[in-house]
């Protein structure tokens, strides 16, 4: 101990105190705050890169779900567009099935309808003539029968005999 | 390749320091060479008013040092400025305005024109001494470490405006380590909050000592950081910092550690003896970095310099080689004590700075409060 303060040099211990904080003063002014902040920017610099990058990525990852969401209800859409067009398509088809049978079934009516009544005054003309031939032809058949006397009488006999009295 | 290179090189350093030491004829006892070897470490030990490189006896005996005169400034009744070269290495009386000086052990003593020296019964000189504040060789040193540091850093700070916030040259081998002191010794110490204003001074006081223990290992040989003086401003510094930084919670611990938890009739028994206790604390933990700081360094000093006397006292090959051995694995060994006695400088400087800025959590005083 009395050797350390023996060897305690006043002189070496003002020029210590004063260089250091000279130093100390120096070296904050022109080092120490500018490298720091230096630094700290630039750490701040590559924080915030960082975080743009990740916001970035976030976006990015938004946009593609945007899209993807996009892409889907398109898909969607077009899915739904296609249904309802087969199905207008199986629609008008069935309409139009429809309408033509209906048609059709019309037509047919009306061409059975034109029949019947062609054929009914066809019958009718039919009968009408059967009727003057008819008349006709017993006009000559009672003519001829009526030209000879025991035929008459013959033909009343018969008449009679069928008629059985009941 | 490169393990190859170095091994061949120390290979032949080693053959070399064979040869040396056992070329010359020993001239002197071992004895005397220990002597020797004891004084030429001692004297490396303390600072010195000139800067000599290396000294060397010719035939004649006359010693001839090599080196430069450093400028002496005294202040003895109004200020004297002279060159060291007129102490002639303590050889002779330096006149100067009619007063005599005379350099012993480092020292300046006022004396007479014969250069006669009082001692006490414990061999100190008991001569006046004038206040000296000269340019020693570790003042000059100080001074290059400050130029160096200055122009380093100023640099650095400059190329990161110039190159776009990235550091440039020999910086950037640099910001690492001020990154660590910043992220691994100021934040986790002293605090998120308050280490920004601590940051110039732990950055200064670290890459000083450490520069400073490094110039100490080169073979200018300054021991600087192993003067007591050095590190008593250092530490000094220290303890200003920490008391005059000191906030409430601080001085609260100092004067009144337990607080509200006890009585004063209670606490004035325990505070006869843990306030003094406390307050010796305060200079207890300065004192401790620069006792630890000093030690740490000069040991490193004295154990290199023995080693390599060594090489001087053997004088035989086996002897040489060994020594030689074991002062390089040694200096490669205190490349290493000087960033770590500078890290742990700045470490606890950092935990003392920690201590006086430290704000308590005031909730958990009031839970310890109802718990009583």
């Amino acid at each position: 101990m009395e050797k350390l303060i023996q060897e305690f040099s006043l002189g070496l211990f003002f020029w210590q105190a004063v260089l250091f904080i000279g130093l100390l003063l120096l070296l904050r002014r022109f080092a120490w705050k500018p490298i720091l902040n230096a630094v700290n920017e630039r750490e701040e610099g590559i924080r915030n890169a960082l975080a743009s990058a990740e916001d970035a990525k976030k976006e990015m990852q938004n946009l593609q779900a945007d899209n993807e969401k996009l892409i889907k209800e398109a898909r969607a859409e077009r899915e739904a567009m296609l249904k309802d067009a087969r199905e207008i398509k199986a629609k008008m088809i069935e309409d139009a099935k429809g309408e033509a049978k209906a048609e059709a079934d019309k037509m047919i009516a009306q061409a059975q309808s034109a029949i019947e009544a062609e054929r009914k005054s066809a019958i009718a003309d039919l009968k009408n003539q059967v009727a003057s031939l008819s008349v006709e032809i017993a006009e000559k058949v009672v003519k001829s029968e009526l030209s000879d006397k025991d035929k008459q009488l013959g033909l009343v006999e018969e008449m009679l005999g069928q008629a059985t009295l009941n | 390749m490169q393990r190859k290179t170095l091994i061949r090189l120390l290979s032949a350093l080693v053959v070399l320091v064979c040869f040396a030491s056992c070329g010359d004829k020993p001239t002197t006892t071992r004895e005397e060479r220990k002597e020797e070897v004891k004084e030429y470490v001692q004297h490396h030990l303390l600072d010195s008013h000139d800067f000599s490189l290396f000294s060397k006896t010719d035939d004649k005996g006359e010693v001839h040092h090599y080196g430069f005169p450093l400028p002496v400034i005294l202040w003895d009744g109004g200020l004297k400025v002279f060159s060291s070269s007129k102490f002639h290495h303590g050889e002779t009386v330096a006149e100067v305005d009619g007063n005599y000086y005379k350099l012993e052990h480092a020292k300046i003593y006022k004396t007479d024109a014969a250069g006669t020296m009082n001692y006490d019964d414990h061999h100190h000189a008991t001569n006046d001494k004038p206040i000296d504040i000269s340019i020693t060789k570790g003042v000059f040193m100080m001074l290059i470490t400050c130029v160096l540091m200055f122009f380093l850093f100023s640099g650095l700070a400059k190329s990161y405006a110039k190159n776009g916030g990235i550091a440039k040259g020999a910086g950037r081998f640099f910001e690492p380590i001020i990154l660590y002191v910043r992220d691994d010794i100021a934040r986790p110490n002293i605090g998120e909050k308050d280490y920004k204003r601590f940051m110039p001074y732990l950055l200064t006081v670290f890459f000083f000592i450490w520069f400073l223990n490094i110039f100490g290992l080169t073979p200018l040989g300054v021991n600087v950081t192993g003067n007591i003086a050095v590190t008593t401003a250092l530490a000094v510094i220290v303890f200003f910092i920490t008391t005059f930084s000191g906030k409430k919670d601080y001085w609260k611990h100092i004067f009144d550690p337990l607080g509200d938890g006890m009585p004063w009739y209670g606490k004035i028994f325990i505070y006869i003896i843990l306030v003094p206790i406390e307050v010796l604390g305060m200079f207890i933990k300065p004192f401790a970095l620069l006792i630890r700081l000093y030690a740490n360094m000069t040991a490193g000093h004295v154990v290199l310099g023995s080693l390599i006397g060594l090489i001087y006292i053997f004088q035989t090959w086996l002897g040489g080689t060994l020594s030689f051995g074991l002062a390089f694995a040694i200096s490669l060994i205190e490349v290493l004590v000087a960033l770590l006695q500078a890290y742990i400088f700045t470490m606890l400087a950092a935990l003392y700075f920690g201590f006086a800025v430290e704000e308590h959590d005031h909730e958990h005083d009031h839970e310890t409060e109802v718990a009583h």
